[in-house]
C-alpha cells in the first residue's frame, strides 16, 4: 500500500493547482475538503480563460466562424464524457446544472411514471438531493416513499432489500459512494433487484467520478449523473447520462430556445436528444473547460487516484484512532478517501473551527444527510476527504492540528 | 451602555496575541457560562442553527430591561453566545433597536457572524432584535 513512487508523482501534481499554493491566517492550506469540491488544475482554469478570450460566441445556431469554434470545442466534451461513461450514443450525454440539477430534471421527467400506490426507492445513505427530488414526487402521486436501511458500520441492508423491493418498485435511486461517510456502495447488487422489479435505476454518481473508472453499459443502469466540480472541472455544470431510448420516450424538463424543433401559434414540437434536455444557452465555458479535467483524471489515472488516496486515508485513518475518544464511522476497507469521525465529547463544528484557525479546510455538520445521522445517533461528524494533490505531509499537519484542537476543547 | 460594553469587550480581545490564546478565552466563556436546562433545551427556544443549535430565551422585566438567557451544543459557539447575551443582557428594548452592533468584527471574529448561517449567530442577534420590538410594542400598549 505504501507506494512511494505514486506517492512522489502524486504530489508533483500540487504544481497544476495554484489555489493550494497559499497560506490561510498565515498558515500553509491543508486542503481536505475535495468530498464538497475538489480544487482545480491550471488547464482548466487557461481554458476558461481562453474561452471569454478568443472563442466566446453561442453555441449550435451561429452562422459565423467563432460560433462554430465554440459549438465544436463544447460538443468536444460530449464525446469525451460518452467515452469516458462507455456510453452507446453521444446523445445519451445531458449538460445540466450539477448533480441536484440532474436528480430534479430526473423526477421531473419521469413524474408520468409513477402512478398512485407504486413505490419510489432510495437508501438511508442519501445525499439530501437524491432524497428529497423523490420524497417530494411520491408526496405528488401519491406513491409509497421508501428506503433501503443502513447499519450501524455504514453500509446498506441488503437482506431488506432483496425482502422488500417488489415490482410495486418504480424507481430506485441510490448512490456509488457515500459523500458523509466515503463508502462504496455495492451498487451491482441493488441495480440488481431493481432491474429484476422493473423499475428504472437511477444511480447517483458524484462522489464516484473522480475516484474509479464508471461504464455505464456494464452497470445496467438507466441514469447515472454527477457533478463537474467534483473531478477537477468547474462548478455549475453536472452530467446526466441516460439510457437514449428512454430520454427519448420521456417529456422534455425545461421548455424554451434550443429545445425545440418547430414552434408556431398552434404548436410546437421539440428537438431531438440532446437538445430536447438543454433549453436556453449553456454554461459554455464550463463544458469546454470540464474537457480539460476529463483529459487530467485520464493522464494521471483513477487507479493511481485512488490508489493513493486510499493510502492517505489509511494513513490518517491510523493516526487519528491514537487520539482518545476519536471514533471513526464506517471504517470499511472499501471506500474512497473519506475520513468521517468525532472525537467523544466535543462538537464537530468546534474543531471544524479551531482545524480552519490553524489552516486545516474540513467539512463539519450533517454533509446534507440527516437521515443517515439520525441512523447513527449523532447529528453529524468532521470530514476529511482526500484527492489526489494530497500529501502525507497534508496527513501529518491535519493530525497535528486536531491534536492541538482537542487539548483546546477538553 | 451597550456600546461601552461592546468596548471593554474589544480592549478584553486586544489583548490576545495569539489565535490560540481569543479563543481558549472564548471556550472559557462557553464553559463558565449558566446557560439553560436540558429541560428548556427544545425547539421553542431553538432559534437557528445548521452546524450548532443556539436556543435563545428572553423576557420583559419590571425594570423595563430585558432578560437573556441562551446555550448552544457547541462550545465556541456557547462563548460567543455568552458574549452577544452580555451585550444586549439587562437593556431596554429601545436600546437594544438602536445599537450598532460591531464589536464581532473588531474583535476578528467577523466570520462568525456574518455571511455564514452555520453556528445560528446571526439568527440568535435577529432574534433578539424581533424580541426587542415585541417588547417594545408591549410597553407602549400598556
Amino acid at each position: 500500500m505504501d507506494n512511494p513512487t505514486l506517492q512522489h508523482e502524486m504530489k508533483e501534481l500540487r504544481n497544476q493547482f495554484p489555489a493550494l499554493n497559499q497560506t490561510v491566517y498565515g498558515r500553509p492550506l491543508v486542503y481536505l475538503d475535495n468530498a464538497a469540491t475538489t480544487q482545480k488544475p491550471q488547464r482548466v482554469i487557461d481554458s476558461i480563460s481562453e474561452y471569454y478570450s478568443k472563442w466566446n460566441a453561442n453555441i449550435h445556431r451561429g452562422a459565423h466562424y467563432l460560433a462554430n469554434a465554440s459549438t465544436e470545442k463544447f460538443e468536444a466534451t460530449r464525446s469525451a464524457l460518452a467515452e469516458m461513461l462507455h456510453a452507446n450514443f453521444r446523445e445519451e450525454i445531458i449538460f445540466t446544472q450539477g448533480s441536484t440539477d440532474s436528480v430534479n430534471m430526473l423526477s421531473t421527467i419521469l413524474e408520468n411514471e409513477v402512478n398512485e400506490g407504486d413505490e419510489i426507492w432510495v437508501t438511508e445513505m442519501e445525499h439530501h438531493a437524491n432524497f428529497v427530488p423523490w420524497q417530494v414526487l411520491a408526496e405528488k402521486k401519491k406513491a409509497v416513499f421508501r428506503y433501503v436501511p443502513m447499519t450501524a458500520s455504514g453500509e446498506w441492508d441488503l437482506d431488506y432489500a432483496k425482502n422488500e423491493i417488489t415490482e410495486r418498485a418504480k424507481i430506485v435511486a441510490f448512490n456509488y459512494v457515500s459523500n458523509a461517510l466515503g463508502t462504496i456502495n455495492p451498487i451491482q447488487e441493488l441495480i440488481a433487484l431493481a432491474r429484476n422489479a422493473g423499475a428504472y435505476v437511477v444511480i447517483d454518481g458524484a462522489q464516484a467520478v473522480a475516484h474509479f473508472d464508471v461504464n455505464v453499459q456494464a452497470l445496467n443502469c438507466d441514469f447515472f449523473l454527477f457533478s463537474a466540480h467534483k473531478m477537477y472541472g468547474p462548478t455549475g455544470l453536472g452530467v446526466l447520462w441516460g439510457k437514449k431510448e428512454l430520454l427519448e420516450k420521456l417529456p422534455p424538463y425545461r421548455y424554451g430556445g434550443e429545445m425545440i424543433q418547430k414552434v408556431s401559434v398552434t404548436g410546437t414540437t421539440f428537438n431531438v436528444l440532446p437538445f430536447k434536455y438543454e433549453s436556453g444557452t449553456p454554461n459554455i465555458e464550463a463544458v469546454i473547460a470540464f474537457n480539460e479535467s476529463i483529459s487530467f483524471c485520464h493522464e494521471v489515472g483513477r487507479e493511481n487516484m485512488h490508489a493513493h488516496e486510499y493510502f492517505l486515508l489509511k494513513t490518517a485513518t491510523e493516526r487519528l484512532k491514537e487520539i482518545d475518544g476519536a471514533f471513526v464511522y464506517a471504517d470499511l476497507p472499501n471506500k474512497v478517501g473519506v475520513l468521517s469521525f468525532n472525537v467523544e465529547g466535543i462538537h464537530s463544528a468546534d474543531i471544524g473551527t479551531l482545524l480552519d484557525q490553524q489552516g486545516v479546510a474540513v467539512r463539519t455538520g450533517h454533509h446534507c444527510t440527516q437521515p443517515l445521522w439520525e441512523k447513527l445517533g449523532t447529528t453529524g461528524s468532521v470530514r476529511a476527504s482526500f484527492a489526489c494533490y494530497n500529501t502525507v505531509e497534508d496527513v501529518e499537519l491535519f493530525i497535528a492540528a486536531l491534536n492541538k484542537s482537542v487539548n483546546m476543547l477538553r | 451602555m451597550i456600546e461601552q460594553k461592546q468596548q471593554e469587550i474589544i480592549e478584553e480581545f486586544a489583548f490576545f496575541e495569539e489565535w490560540m490564546h481569543k479563543y481558549e478565552h472564548i471556550i472559557e466563556l462557553g464553559k463558565e457560562m449558566k446557560g439553560l436546562t436540558d429541560n428548556e433545551k427544545k425547539d421553542d427556544l431553538l432559534v437557528a442553527g445548521c452546524q450548532s443549535k443556539v436556543w435563545l430565551k428572553a423576557s420583559l422585566q419590571e425594570n423595563g430591561t430585558v432578560n437573556l438567557e441562551a446555550d448552544s451544543d457547541a462550545i465556541i459557539t456557547r462563548g460567543l453566545v455568552a458574549l452577544v447575551v452580555s451585550v444586549f443582557n439587562q437593556e431596554t428594548p429601545q436600546d437594544i433597536l438602536n445599537a450598532n452592533i460591531h464589536f464581532m468584527n473588531d474583535i476578528g471574529l467577523v466570520s462568525n457572524l456574518s455571511q455564514t448561517r452555520s453556528n445560528g449567530l446571526a439568527a440568535m442577534v435577529k432574534q433578539i432584535l424581533l424580541y426587542a420590538t415585541v417588547f417594545q410594542a408591549q410597553q407602549k400598549s400598556n
